[in-house]
C-alpha cells in the first residue's frame, strides 16, 4: 500500500514536470513579449507547437544515419528522467536515492554530448558551429556545477537532492556565506546551461548568435518536438532545482496528506511563476554576450564555486 | 594451486615465442599464436579470478631460478589476483581481436614472437615476489613492447618512438632499481616478504615514495614523465597499443601500489600532497593535449595520461585518509582508484581496437581524413560510441562509477586535519570536474569527426566492416563495460579483499543494498543505482517512442541536407577535428600550449590557397626535455676529450684511480 | 550574541569579498566606479550591523562616512575626473580575467591559512572577519598591480582601505579619532593624486602608465 502510493507519488512528479515545461517556456515569453510592451503569444502556444511539430513529417537528410533518429528520443529520456529526481512538491521520491545530484548533472551530461554528435551527423558547417561551441561552455559550465554539488555536499552532509532539501527546509542552516556565493554561480551556471541570454539567444535562428540551435538546424517533425521538450525540461528542472534548494518553503518532507500535498504543489506553481518573471526580466535588462567572452563569465562562476568549497573546507561555520 | 596455473600459463606464452619464430612465413602461424595467447590468458584469468572473488589465502612458491642464493619468488595475494584480472582479461580480448586484425599484419614476423612475451612478462611482474624477479619482468615487459613499438620500422616517427621510450624505460627502470634498493636496506633483504616485515624510517619511506612515483610513474605516465606514451602507444600495432594503454599503464600503478602501501611504512601527510598535486596537473594537462591532436591513437594515449591521473587522485586520497587513519575513507578511495583500473582498462583498450579496425579499413588514423564511416562500418561504430559513452563517465555505463566514487571521496576530505591538505582537495576536485567535462568533448570530437559527417576522402568512402573476430572482442569488452554500469556493487565487493588486504578496511558490502544499486558510505549520505537509470531511461525512451508513433505519426522522408539553404557539396565544408577544438584551443590553449594561428594569405594574383597554421608549444618537452638532452649532449661532447688521449695520459688515469682506491682503503676505518 | 547575528555579519563580510572580485572581472571604467561604489555600500552595511550587534554607537558614525563619502562623493568625484580628463574608459589588463580571478583564488586561500592559524586562541567569528578582511586587501593590491590604468588603481587603492575598515570593526572596533584620521589621511592621499592627475594629463595628454613610463625613458 506504501509502495503504491510512492510509485504514485513519483509518476505525478514526473507527469507535473512534463506538463508544466511547456507552460513555463510559454509563461517567459509572454513575459519577455509585456517587458517589450507587445502582446505575445499565448500562453498555451509551446503546447500548439508540439502538436503541430508532432503531426508532421520527418524530413531527415539523406546521409543522416541511425544515431540521428535515436538521438531525440534518448536526449528526451535521459532529461525527463533527470528532471523527474529534483523534489519539486515533496522530497523523499521514491527512485531519489537512485541518482543523486552528480548523477543528475551527468545524465544532463549524457543528453549534451549526443545532442553535440547530432549536431556532426549531418556534416554541415552549421552542426559542427554548434557543437563546437557547446562542448566549449560545457567544459567550464559542469565543473561550475561540480563544484557548486561539492558546496551544498559539504553543507548538508549528503550528495543526495532529498537529504539536502530537506536539510535546506530545517532550521540547522542558517546564514551561510558559501551559500550565498552558490546561490550566485548556481544562477549564472543555469543560464549558461539552458542557453539563454547572454550567452545564447534561444529565440533567433541566426549563426551568430545560437548554440543550441545550430546543433537542431537538421532536425524537423516529431524529433525536432521531443528536443524543444527536453529544451523545455531541462529550463524547469534548473528553476526547481534552484526553488528547492534556496526558497524550500511549501516543499512536502514527509507524509502524503492530500491538502498537504495540493499545498507543496501551489507552492512550486508560485515559485515557478516568480522564477519565470525573473527570468524574463534579466533577459530584457542585458544583452547577449560575445561568443569568447562566455568563458570568462563562466570561470567567474566557476571561481565562485571554487572559493564557496574552499571556505567550507577552510571552516564549517562558512 | 592457483599460482602454479598462472606461472605455467606464463610459461606457456614465453615458449609460444620461439615456436613462432619457428613458424615464420607459414600463413596459419597468425592465427595460431594468438590462439595459444588466448587460451593461456583465459586459464590464468579463469583461475585469478576464482581466487579473488573467493579470497582465498595467500599462495607462494620459490623456483630455483636466478640468482643463486634468492632464487625466484612468486606470490599471489588479492593485490595480485585483481591486477591478474586485468591483464589477462584485456590480454584475452587483445588476442581475440588480434585473430582477425593480424591476418593485416605486413611483418607478422616482427610482431608474433614478442606478443607472448609480452604478456607473460606482465604476468610475471603481478606475481614477483621478489625485487629481481619483478624488475627482470619489468624489464623484460619494457623490451619486448619496445620490440612491438619498433616492428613498423620503416615509418622515420615509429623509430623515433621506439628511441625516446627505450631511454625512458631506462630511466624508470633506474629509479625502480633505486627504489628496492633503498627499501632492501643495508643487510640486502630482497624479498618482498622482508620487506613487508621491515619497518623503514619515515625518510626512507618518502625517499621511496617519490623514486616509485618517479619510476613507477614514469611507466604510467605522470606528466611530466609522460612523453613516450604518445609516441610509443600509437606507433605500435593496434592490439598492442591497446595493451600498452589498457594494461602495462596499470602494471605500472600495481608497482606504485604494492611500493607504497605496503612496503614504504606508515604514510606521512605531506606524501599524499604531492601524489595529489601531480595526479592533478596530469589529469587536466593529459586531455588538453588530447583535445588537441588529430591523430586518433594519439589522442586515445594521451587521453590515457588523464586517466591515470585519476587513478592516482584516488591513490593520493587513500595515502591521505591512511596517514590520519582514517581506514574507511581510505577503503572508499582505494576502491574507487582500483575500480578506475579495471574500466579504464577496458573501455581503452574497446577504443584502441576500434582505431584499430578503422585503420585496417581505411588505412588512415589521421581524422582529417575520414568521417561517415556509421554508415560503412555500423557495428565497429555502435561498440566505439559505447567505449566512448563510457570514457566520458556518462551513466549508466562504468566510467562513471568510479568517477562518482572519487567524487565522494573528495567529499569526505574536510575531516581532513592539514592545512594544506584543505587548500589542495577542493582544487584538485576542480580539476578532476574539469577533466571530465574536456573528455566528453574531446570524445565528441574524436567520435563525430571519424564515424559521423560525410566521408572526406576516397578511403573513408571505401570502407569496409572489419572481420568477426575483432567485432566478437569489441562486443566483449562493450557488454562489459554495460555490465559493470549497470551492476557495480558486485565489482565493488570483489574489490573488498584488496582494500582490506592494503589499507585493513573494506567499504561497505554492497551485496545486500535494495534494487542492486551502491551505498559507499551510509545510506542517507549518498547512493545510486546504476541498473534503475538505465531502466529508467529505456523505459521513457521507449514509452515516449510508442506513444508518439501511435498517436502522432510515424513517417518519414529524406531530402537533402537543408543547412540553412545554402547547402554544400564538398566534405571539406564540415568541421574538422582541429576547427571543433579551435575554442576550447582558445579558452585553454594560449595559456598551456602557446597556440597561435597564423593566416598565410596569398598576394592578389597568386592562384595558390590561403592556410591556416596552428602553433602549438609543448611546454613539457621544452623546458624540460629539451634542456635536460641539450645539457647531455654537451656534457658527452666534453667528455669525449676522453677518447683522445695519448698513451702517458691513459696510464696516468688508470695509475690515478689506483692510487685513489688505496687511499680510500687506507683511510675508512 | 546569538547565531543569526554572525552568519549575517559573514553573509556582508563575503558580499564584501564577492564585490573585490566583480571589481577584477570588469573592463569598463564606469562599470568599475559602480562596482566600486557597490563595495562601499556594502561596507557601511557591514559595519552597521556591525555597530547594532557589538552596541557600539560610535561605528555608526563610521558607517555614515563610509556611505556618503566613499559611496557617494567619491564615486562621483572621479566620474568626473574621468569625463574632464577624456580618460580612456577602457581597462587595460596586464593578466586577463583567467589568471587574475586564479590569482584572487590562491590569495584568498593565503589569507584563510594565515589568519586562521595566527588567531588561534581568539573568539571564532572575529577571526573569520579577519580572514575575509584580509583577503579583500589583497585583493585590492592585488588590483592594483594587474591593471594600467591610473584611476583603477586609485579604486583597487580605495578598497584597500574598505578591507582595512572591515578589519578594524571586526575586531571589536576602533577609536572615533583613529577612524577620522585614517578617513582624512585617505582623503588628503586622493585630492593629492587628482591634482597630479590633472597635471599629468595637462602635459603628457595620457594617463595611461605604459606611455608614462615610455616618456620616462624606460622602453617595454
Amino acid at each position: 500500500m506504501v509502495l503504491i502510493r510512492d510509485l504514485a507519488i513519483q509518476s505525478a512528479q514526473m507527469l507535473l514536470v512534463l506538463l508544466l515545461a511547456p507552460l513555463f517556456t510559454g509563461f517567459v515569453r509572454k513575459a519577455k513579449a509585456r517587458l517589450l510592451r507587445r502582446q505575445g503569444p499565448p500562453l498555451i502556444q509551446p503546447y500548439l507547437d508540439l502538436a503541430r511539430l508532432m503531426r508532421k513529417d520527418v524530413v531527415l537528410a539523406d546521409n543522416a544515419s541511425w544515431l540521428f533518429r535515436v538521438i531525440p528520443y534518448l536526449v528526451f529520456a535521459t532529461t525527463w528522467v533527470a528532471a523527474s529526481l529534483v523534489p519539486t512538491f515533496r522530497t523523499g521520491l521514491l527512485f531519489s536515492w537512485s541518482a543523486d545530484l552528480i548523477a543528475i548533472i551527468a545524465l544532463l551530461g549524457s543528453a549534451r554530448f549526443f545532442l553535440a554528435l547530432a549536431g556532426l551527423d549531418v556534416g554541415t558547417s552549421f552542426g559542427g558551429i554548434g557543437s563546437s561551441r557547446e562542448v566549449m561552455i560545457a567544459s567550464l559550465a559542469e565543473p561550475a556545477m561540480i563544484v557548486i554539488v561539492f558546496t551544498l555536499a559539504l553543507i548538508a552532509g549528503s550528495t543526495q537532492l532529498s537529504t539536502i532539501a530537506a536539510f535546506m527546509t530545517s532550521s540547522a542552516v542558517g546564514l551561510r556565506v558559501s551559500l550565498g556565493l552558490v546561490l550566485f554561480a548556481l544562477i549564472m551556471v543555469a543560464i549558461a546551461e539552458n542557453g539563454r541570454i547572454p550567452i545564447d539567444n534561444p529565440a533567433t535562428h541566426l549563426e551568430l548568435t545560437m548554440v543550441h540551435e545550430a546543433m537542431v538546424l537538421e532536425y524537423s517533425g516529431r524529433h525536432l518536438a521531443l528536443i524543444e521538450l527536453a529544451a523545455s525540461l531541462k529550463l524547469i528542472l534548473y528553476v526547481s532545482l534552484i526553488a528547492c534548494l534556496f526558497a524550500p518553503w511549501g516543499i512536502e518532507t514527509a507524509g502524503a496528506q492530500l491538502p498537504a500535498l495540493a499545498v507543496g504543489v501551489a507552492a512550486y506553481v508560485g515559485k515557478l511563476a516568480v522564477g519565470g518573471f525573473l527570468l524574463a526580466l534579466f533577459e530584457t535588462s542585458i544583452a547577449k554576450m560575445r561568443v569568447f567572452r562566455v568563458p570568462e563569465f563562466l570561470g567567474a562562476a566557476l571561481m565562485l564555486g571554487l572559493l564557496a568549497t574552499l571556505l567550507r573546507f577552510v571552516s564549517a561555520s562558512f | 594451486m592457483t599460482l602454479t596455473v598462472v606461472l605455467c600459463g606464463a610459461a606457456a606464452l614465453l615458449a609460444l615465442a620461439p615456436v613462432a619464430v619457428a613458424l615464420s612465413g607459414v600463413p596459419a602461424a597468425s592465427r595460431l599464436i594468438y590462439g595459444g595467447c588466448m587460451a593461456a590468458s583465459m586459464v590464468s584469468l579463469a583461475v585469478a579470478l576464482a581466487h579473488l572473488l573467493a579470497a582465498a589465502p595467500v599462495e607462494t612458491i620459490t623456483l630455483p631460478l636466478g640468482i643463486p642464493w634468492l632464487g625466484a619468488h612468486f606470490r599471489i595475494d588479492a593485490l595480485s589476483a585483481f591486477f591478474l584480472v586485468v591483464v589477462d582479461l584485456c590480454a584475452f580480448a587483445a588476442s581475440l581481436f588480434a585473430l582477425g586484425y593480424g591476418q593485416h599484419e605486413t611483418e607478422p614476423g616482427r610482431v608474433l614472437p614478442f606478443y607472448p612475451a609480452f604478456l607473460a612478462g606482465m604476468n610475471l611482474v603481478v606475481i614477483a615476489d621478489d625485487a629481481f624477479t619483478f624488475l627482470l619482468s619489468w624489464e623484460f615487459m619494457s623490451l619486448s613492447s619496445w620490440a612491438l613499438v619498433m616492428a613498423h620500422h620503416c615509418v622515420p616517427d615509429n623509430v623515433r618512438a621506439g628511441y625516446v621510450y627505450l631511454v625512458m624505460a631506462s630511466f624508470g627502470t633506474l629509479a625502480l632499481l633505486l627504489t628496492f634498493g633503498l627499501l632492501a636496506g643495508p643487510d640486502g633483504h630482497y624479498t618482498f616478504t622482508q620487506m613487508r616485515a621491515a619497518h623503514p624510517s619515515a625518510g626512507i619511506g618518502a625517499l621511496a615514495l617519490l623514486l616509485a612515483l618517479i619510476g613507477a610513474g614514469s611507466k604510467a605516465g605522470v606528466v611530466p614523465l609522460h612523453v613516450w606514451l604518445p609516441l610509443a602507444h600509437p606507433a605500435a600495432p593496434s592490439h598492442v597499443s591497446g595493451l600498452m594503454s589498457g594494461v602495462m599503464t596499470k602494471v605500472a600503478v600495481y608497482g606504485f601500489a604494492r611500493i607504497v602501501f605496503e612496503f614504504a611504512g606508515a604514510p606521512v601527510w605531506w606524501w599524499s600532497m604531492v601524489v595529489l598535486a601531480v595526479a592533478g596537473v596530469t589529469t587536466v594537462m593529459g586531455v588538453l593535449y588530447a583535445l588537441m591532436q588529430h591523430d586518433l591513437k594519439r589522442l586515445l594515449a594521451y587521453h590515457t595520461v588523464e586517466n591515470i591521473g585519476i587513478i592516482f587522485i584516488g591513490l593520493g586520497l587513500a595515502l591521505a585518509f591512511k596517514a590520519y587513519d582514517m581506514p574507511v575513507a581510505a577503503a572508499l578511495a582505494f576502491t574507487a582508484a582500483l575500480l578506475h583500473v579495471f574500466n579504464h582498462s577496458l573501455f581503452k583498450s574497446l577504443l584502441f581496437f576500434g582505431s584499430g579496425a578503422v585503420l585496417n579499413a581505411t588505412g588512415e588514423r589521421d581524422m582529417e581524413h575520414l568521417g561517415g564511416l556509421i554508415h560503412r562500418m555500423p557495428q565497429t561504430a555502435f561498440v566505439f560510441l559505447i567505449g566512448c559513452a563510457a570514457i566520458s563517465a556518462l551513466p549508466p555505463l562504468n566510467g562513471f562509477v568510479s568517477e562518482w566514487l572519487t567524487l565522494q571521496a573528495i567529499l569526505l576530505s574536510p575531516q581532513l586535519p592539514s592545512w594544506g591538505l584543505k587548500i589542495l582537495v577542493p582544487a584538485v576536485g576542480a580539476m578532476l570536474a574539469l577533466s571530465a567535462a574536456l573528455a566528453a568533448a574531446c570524445f565528441v570530437k574524436a567520435y563525430g569527426v571519424t564515424f559521423l559527417g560525410r566521408p572526406r576522402t576516397r578511403a573513408a568512402e571505401d570502407a569496409t566492416e572489419t572481420d568477426r573476430f575483432s567485432l566478437a572482442a569489441m562486443m566483449l569488452l562493450a557488454s562489459l563495460c554495460l555490465l559493470a554500469g549497470i551492476l557495480p556493487g558486485l565489482f565493488i565487493d570483489a574489490l573488498a579483499p584488496v582494500s582490506s588486504a592494503l589499507i585493513g578496511e573494506r567499504m561497505p558490502a554492497q551485496i545486500g543494498v535494495r534494487w542492486l544499486s551502491i551505498v559507499p558510505i551510509a545510506a542517507g549520505r549518498s547512493s545510486y543505482d546504476g541498473l534503475l537509470v538505465f531502466l529508467f531511461i529505456a523505459a521513457s525512451g521507449m514509452l515516449a517512442a510508442f506513444a508518439i508513433h501511435r498517436l502522432a505519426s510515424d513517417r518519414l522522408r529524406r531530402a537533402p541536407a537543408w543547412d540553412c539553404g545554402y547547402p554544400d557539396a564538398s566534405p571539406a565544408t564540415q568541421y574538422s577535428a582541429m576547427s571543433f577544438a579551435q575554442p576550447i584551443r582558445r579558452v585553454f590553449g594560449t595559456s598551456v600550449f602557446q597556440a597561435r594561428e597564423s593566416v598565410d594569405m596569398p598576394p592578389p594574383g597568386d592562384t595558390r590557397p590561403a592556410r591556416l597554421t596552428v602553433h602549438l608549444r609543448d611546454l613539457v618537452w621544452d623546458f624540460l626535455y629539451a634542456p635536460i638532452a641539450a645539457g647531455i649532449g654537451m656534457g658527452a661532447d666534453r667528455l669525449n676529450r676522453l677518447q683522445f688521449l695519448t698513451i702517458r695520459q691513459f696510464l696516468t688515469l688508470v695509475f690515478s684511480a689506483l692510487v685513489i682506491l688505496l687511499l680510500v682503503l687506507a683511510v675508512w676505518s | 550574541m546569538s547565531r543569526i547575528d554572525f552568519d549575517i555579519a559573514h553573509l556582508l563580510a563575503g558580499t564584501l569579498l564577492l564585490i573585490s572580485f566583480l571589481e577584477l572581472y570588469q573592463d569598463r571604467l564606469y562599470a568599475l566606479l559602480n562596482v566600486y561604489a557597490a563595495h562601499a555600500l556594502v561596507l557601511a552595511a557591514s559595519v552597521a550591523w556591525q555597530a547594532f550587534i557589538q552596541d557600539a554607537p560610535h561605528l555608526y558614525i563610521t558607517a555614515a562616512i563610509a556611505l556618503v563619502f566613499k559611496a557617494i562623493i567619491i564615486p562621483v568625484a572621479l566620474h568626473r575626473i574621468i569625463v574632464q580628463l577624456g580618460i580612456h574608459r577602457e581597462i587595460e589588463k596586464v593578466v586577463g580575467v583567467g589568471p587574475a580571478m586564479l590569482a584572487g583564488m590562491g590569495l584568498v586561500a593565503l589569507s584563510m591559512v594565515v589568519m586562521l592559524r595566527v588567531t588561534q586562541d581568539a573568539d571564532p567569528p572575529a577571526r573569520e572577519d579577519l580572514a575575509f578582511a584580509l583577503a579583500v586587501v589583497l585583493l585590492g593590491l592585488l588590483m592594483m598591480v594587474t591593471r594600467r590604468n591610473a584611476v583603477s588603481q586609485v579604486v583597487g587603492f580605495m578598497s584597500l582601505e574598505n578591507g582595512l575598515v572591515l578589519a578594524a570593526t571586526g575586531a571589536k572596533g576602533m577609536p572615533l579619532v583613529v577612524e577620522i584620521s585614517v578617513a582624512f589621511s585617505i582623503l588628503i592621499a586622493f585630492i593629492v593624486i587628482g591634482i597630479f592627475l590633472f597635471r599629468i594629463r595637462e602635459r603628457f595628454d595620457t594617463v595611461d602608465v605604459q606611455a608614462m613610463d615610455r616618456f620616462r625613458g624606460e622602453r617595454r
